[in-house]
């Protein structure tokens, strides 16, 4: 979150990531007699995507949407099938390993497993010390004071940096990721899922560490979960993705107030209220089937064959994430068909409760 | 020529585990930091069986560096033949008795210091080409399993066509057409032996390549080869370690088996092999020059294996436990 | 299936190709060339004489040329004929083949039910005395040399038994199942024993180790609640997992061992494969070398292929590779 709460598109920053038509493939192993399978997984299917500095972007999905392979192709843990991906203004879609390795001082990640995001046979110290080792930045005495300075900043003991992974909990060695992450100062840093694998009460004080550094240290985060209250908590916008596009962008409360699309709309219904007594949207909007196989996604809109909404035209255009109904221009939408505000969605005709899986 | 395939099966859980973590908050700062060699080794110390197998494994190292020693206390070199004292009027070898202690051979040579001295070559041929392979082998295994594709495909090959090659004839083979030395049996052994390593360190490195700290050294920048060394290695070093000291009692066994087919360390150098080997045609007359020899072998190959078992159980508690 | 076994022969016969040309090239650096010629024509030879030998042999030829002829032999049956004995080189292996095989099988035999009797009993006793007993003794007799065992068992059972009057097991030599039964018999128990007290004590240990992991997984805990007698959860579910890398390493070690039990076969005196092969090696006798090896990998690739087959059956997720 940016510090006086504006969203950083309209404050007028300037972009550090630019995603444009964004392809990631993969290859399908093939299990039959035959060497070569020709169908491929579409993990990423065409994603344009802007970032801008110091904001927290939200990227929230199911299981297998895309946004963690989006999320290492910007990274560049992944080569591109297609498209490019712009950092901090470069170009570095095509950039060598070795070209890589300086910017790699810039743009971090944070993973989700606390257990294994972190090399069991390694301590601490060295752990958090590799970044520094890896790029020359510090060495000896030097190198233990900041790693013990950063271990400092993410609420560890300094003195615990002889201690091997598995004498920590699950909080703290996400700590040990998140310093690890900071240990350069970076400007990007991905978080994917870094909440997810730890307990409701330690989620509070690793998100609360999450927007404090961002605040000392004006970092940008690109922040992947699946737990929508998580994410409305830490982003200034979020982007919703369904099956290797995003289908809805836009500053977080549009999203939670005004969701367009009928996926993020099933998505909000489905997160728990805490007051039972409230009675808004506790219409639960259940969508019958399974998410469709990357391999073969639908044609047309990819949500058109479990979406309440869906008409013929759905299943042949693929309709382009621009503003509808009205939305300002930061508020993007994929659908032909967007939900109205106030208009209060029904399941498909015919679905029971129970019958097909239920969203999110 | 590999280890047992209980003990490859076994080897690929011997991770050290972790303890379990601590509680947040205070709690956390008053427990040790232990690292899961020490914790290892204590296990260890508290291994009877193998404290006493390592107890011979040293007795045996003592002996072979002592050899001279105890030349010198008999008397009898490794190479003097005492046909007058050593040998039966009929030229058969002599008992056992408070001259020759463990009786001498079909050349009248003391058995005893020629043991010492053949403890000699078993050792250092089990520990230098069990090294070589063991070093050879993690090497190409780990540029196999972490590079993958060509790399690892043309390595992987080798692999195969290596152990499908009937070793021992092959072993022959090699020796006899050069002259045979120390040195060549130790080059013929590593040659074969490394491909049985890689295997292991690649499948273990394969499974190890997708871990999530393998990712994260990579999205700091780390290369290839740095995070194989400092990332993958520590990973496997345990089953590595445990797998070399149950590969030293086959190489010792392979050393004794060429030399007793004839291609081994030539003649008159003290071997074990060669000495049950040449026993062969006087046993009946002679049991003292088969059974020592025997003996000797016998208990150097058990203390290893026992040794071995146990440092595999230290790093891997979670196996069974047969020894106290 | 099919095509994944047709793969597994090509390979095999590609390493066999391999090994061949290794084994040739061998031969062509070493002092083989010269020094067989040299031998055959005998010491007193002149030059003159000598080169003529090597002529005869094709022994003055180029690499190229040998390996040629060999395989130009080789399509049609025929394997050449030995240096120094000038027998047909298919004549020799067929005088030795059933040698190797009759103790490679039987030994095979006795190491697979001895090891995974034991190792299973073991394991389903597992810390009980008897599981002490046999890890131990699986200790021993996996330490021990093949050598060590065949000499000792020759010394208690041949010559003290021969002290005491008592002939029943040779000393040396072998006796064609065909001629008589029970000789053949009786020269095969102390060759069998050799070799399979030191494989049999290494699948113990396997079968043990492999048992006691399947023992442990849930789904056999799963079978245990669901009150099937222990026997049957042991044979009927727990087994046939546990068997798995037994299987593997059986086809690996029959494969090998047909190839030659050069040391079982020269303690005892036995004139198969190995203990040929080692002759002709030492001889530096190339076409009898050269028949070994191809007997030995061809034994690698069909044992291999009986065990993937065998690995179908009892594994139903390989049927679907």
């Amino acid at each position: 979150m940016t510090e006086n709460g504006v969203p950083a598109d309209a404050a007028g920053g300037d972009v550090l990531v630019r995603v444009q038509g964004l392809k990631k493939y993969f290859p399908v192993q093939s299990t039959s007699a035959f060497r070569r399978s020709h169908e491929q997984v579409h993990a990423v299917d065409g994603v344009d995507l802007e970032v801008f500095r110091g904001e927290t972007l939200g990227l929230v999905g199911e299981t297998g949407c895309g946004k963690s392979t989006l999320a290492r192709c910007i990274a560049r843990l992944l080569d591109l099938s297609e498209g490019h991906v712009d950092f901090d203004g470069r170009d570095i879609t095509n950039l060598s390993a070795r070209q890589m390795r300086p910017l790699r001082r810039e743009m971090q990640i944070i993973f989700q497993d606390p257990y294994g995001s972190l090399n069991p046979r390694r301590r601490v110290g060295s752990i958090i010390g590799d970044p520094f080792a890896l790029h020359g930045v510090a060495d000896g005495a030097e190198r233990k004071r900041r790693v013990q300075e950063v271990m400092e900043l993410v609420g560890l003991k300094p003195e615990h940096f002889n201690r091997f992974p598995a004498e920590f909990s699950g909080g703290q060695r996400q700590r040990i990721g998140v310093a690890r992450a900071l240990a350069l100062r970076p400007k990007l840093i991905i978080c994917d899922e870094p909440v997810s694998a730890l307990d409701v009460s330690i989620q509070a004080q690793i998100i609360n560490l999450l927007a404090d550094l961002q605040s000392e240290f004006n970092l940008t985060y690109i922040f992947i979960a699946h737990d929508l209250s998580v994410v409305r908590h830490v982003s200034d916008r979020v982007a919703v993705m369904y099956l290797g596009k995003i289908v809805e962008l836009a500053p977080v409360e549009d999203v939670y107030q005004v969701p367009r699309h009928p996926y993020s709309n099933a998505l909000l219904s489905a997160v728990p209220m805490p007051d039972p007594n409230q009675k808004v949207d506790s219409h639960q909007i259940i969508l019958s089937g399974d998410v469709p196989s990357p391999i073969n996604p639908p044609s047309g809109c990819r949500f058109h064959p479990r979406c309440p909404k869906a008409q013929a035209k759905c299943s042949v255009d693929d309709p382009a994430l621009i503003p509808v109904l009205g939305d300002p221009p930061g508020h993007v939408t994929a659908c032909h068909f967007p939900v109205e505000t106030g208009e209060v969605m029904e399941s498909r005709p015919g679905v029971i409760a129970g019958e097909g899986a239920p969203a999110a | 020529m590999s280890l047992s395939p209980s003990d490859s099966v076994a080897i690929e859980d011997a991770q050290v585990a972790s303890g379990t973590p601590p509680p947040e908050g205070a709690a956390a700062s008053i427990i040790e930091g232990r690292s899961p060699w020490r914790l290892a080794y204590e296990r260890l110390r508290r291994d009877r069986a193998s404290l006493v197998a390592l107890g011979v494994v040293v007795v045996i190292i003592l002996v072979a560096i002592f050899a001279p020693v105890i030349a010198a206390l008999t008397g009898h070199g490794v190479y003097e033949q005492f046909r007058s004292t050593g040998l039966t009027p009929d030229g058969l070898p002599v008992g056992p008795n408070s001259q020759f202690l463990l009786g001498t051979d079909d050349q009248g040579r003391d058995i005893l210091v020629r043991i010492a001295y053949g403890a000699r070559i078993s050792l250092i041929v089990g520990v230098v080409a069990t090294l070589a392979e063991v070093v050879l082998g993690t090497v190409l295994g780990l540029a196999a399993g972490y590079f993958g594709k060509v790399v690892d495909t043309v390595i992987a090959r080798i692999i195969d066509i290596v152990l499908s090659i009937p070793f021992l004839l092959f072993a022959i083979s090699l020796v006899s057409i050069s002259h045979p030395s120390l040195t060549i049996v130790i080059v013929v052994i590593a040659v074969f032996g490394w491909a049985a390593v890689a295997r292991v360190v690649r499948g273990q490195v394969l499974s190890l390549r997708e871990k999530e700290y393998v990712e994260a050294a990579r999205a700091l920048g780390a290369g290839p080869w740095r995070i194989m060394f400092i990332d993958i290695l520590p990973n496997i070093v345990a089953p590595i370690i445990v797998y070399a000291t149950l590969l030293i009692p086959v190489t010792i066994v392979i050393e004794a088996s060429l030399s007793f087919l004839g291609v081994g360390v030539p003649p008159p150098t003290a071997d074990w092999g060669t000495m049950i080997s040449g026993a062969q045609q006087i046993y009946q007359q002679a049991w003292w020059y088969l059974l020592f020899p025997s003996l000797a072998l016998l208990i150097t190959t058990v203390a290893f294996n026992i040794f071995g078992d146990g440092l595999r159980d230290a790093l891997d508690p979670r196996a069974e436990q047969l020894y106290e | 299936m099919i095509r994944f076994l047709i793969r597994r022969v090509l390979l095999g016969v590609f390493v066999m190709f391999v090994v061949t040309i290794v084994v040739f090239l061998i031969f062509f650096v070493g002092p083989g060339r010269a020094d067989v010629a040299r031998t055959l024509a005998g010491r007193e030879a002149t030059p003159k004489t000598v080169a003529l030998v090597s002529h005869r042999l094709l022994l003055d030829r180029p690499l190229t040329t040998q390996y040629w002829h060999f395989l130009d032999g080789l399509l049609h049956g025929n394997l050449g004929y030995s240096y120094y004995h000038g027998q047909a080189v298919t004549t020799i292996l067929k005088e030795a083949f059933p040698i190797t095989l009759s103790l490679a099988l039987g030994a095979a035999v006795l190491w697979l039910v001895i090891g995974v009797l034991s190792g299973v009993l073991s394991a389903v006793r597992s810390r009980s005395i008897w599981d002490r007993i046999v890890t131990v003794l699986a200790l021993f007799f996996y330490s021990m040399p093949s050598f060590v065992l065949g000499l000792l068992l020759l010394y208690v059972f041949y010559y003290q038994f021969a002290l005491h009057g008592i002939h029943v097991f040779p000393g040396a030599g072998y006796t064609y199942l065909t001629a008589d039964p029970l000789k053949w018999f009786e020269g095969l128990v102390l060759p069998w024993i050799t070799l399979a007290l030191v494989s049999a004590a290494a699948y113990t240990r396997l079968t043990r180790g492999s048992m006691l992991d399947v023992l442990n997984e849930d789904y056999v805990r799963t079978a245990r609640s669901k009150g099937l007698s222990e026997n049957r959860v042991i044979y009927r579910h727990a087994l046939r997992s546990a068997l798995t890398p037994v299987v593997s390493q059986f086809g690996i070690d029959l494969g090998v061992l047909a190839g030659g039990a050069v040391i079982t076969e020269t303690v005892f005196g036995m004139p198969g494969l190995g203990y040929t092969a080692v002759h002709a090696i030492q001889d530096q006798d190339l076409p009898v070398i050269i028949g070994v090896v191809i007997v030995a990998s061809a034994a690698v690739v069909v044992a291999n292929i009986l065990v993937d087959t065998f690995y179908a059956v009892l594994d139903p997720r390989v049927r679907l590779h």
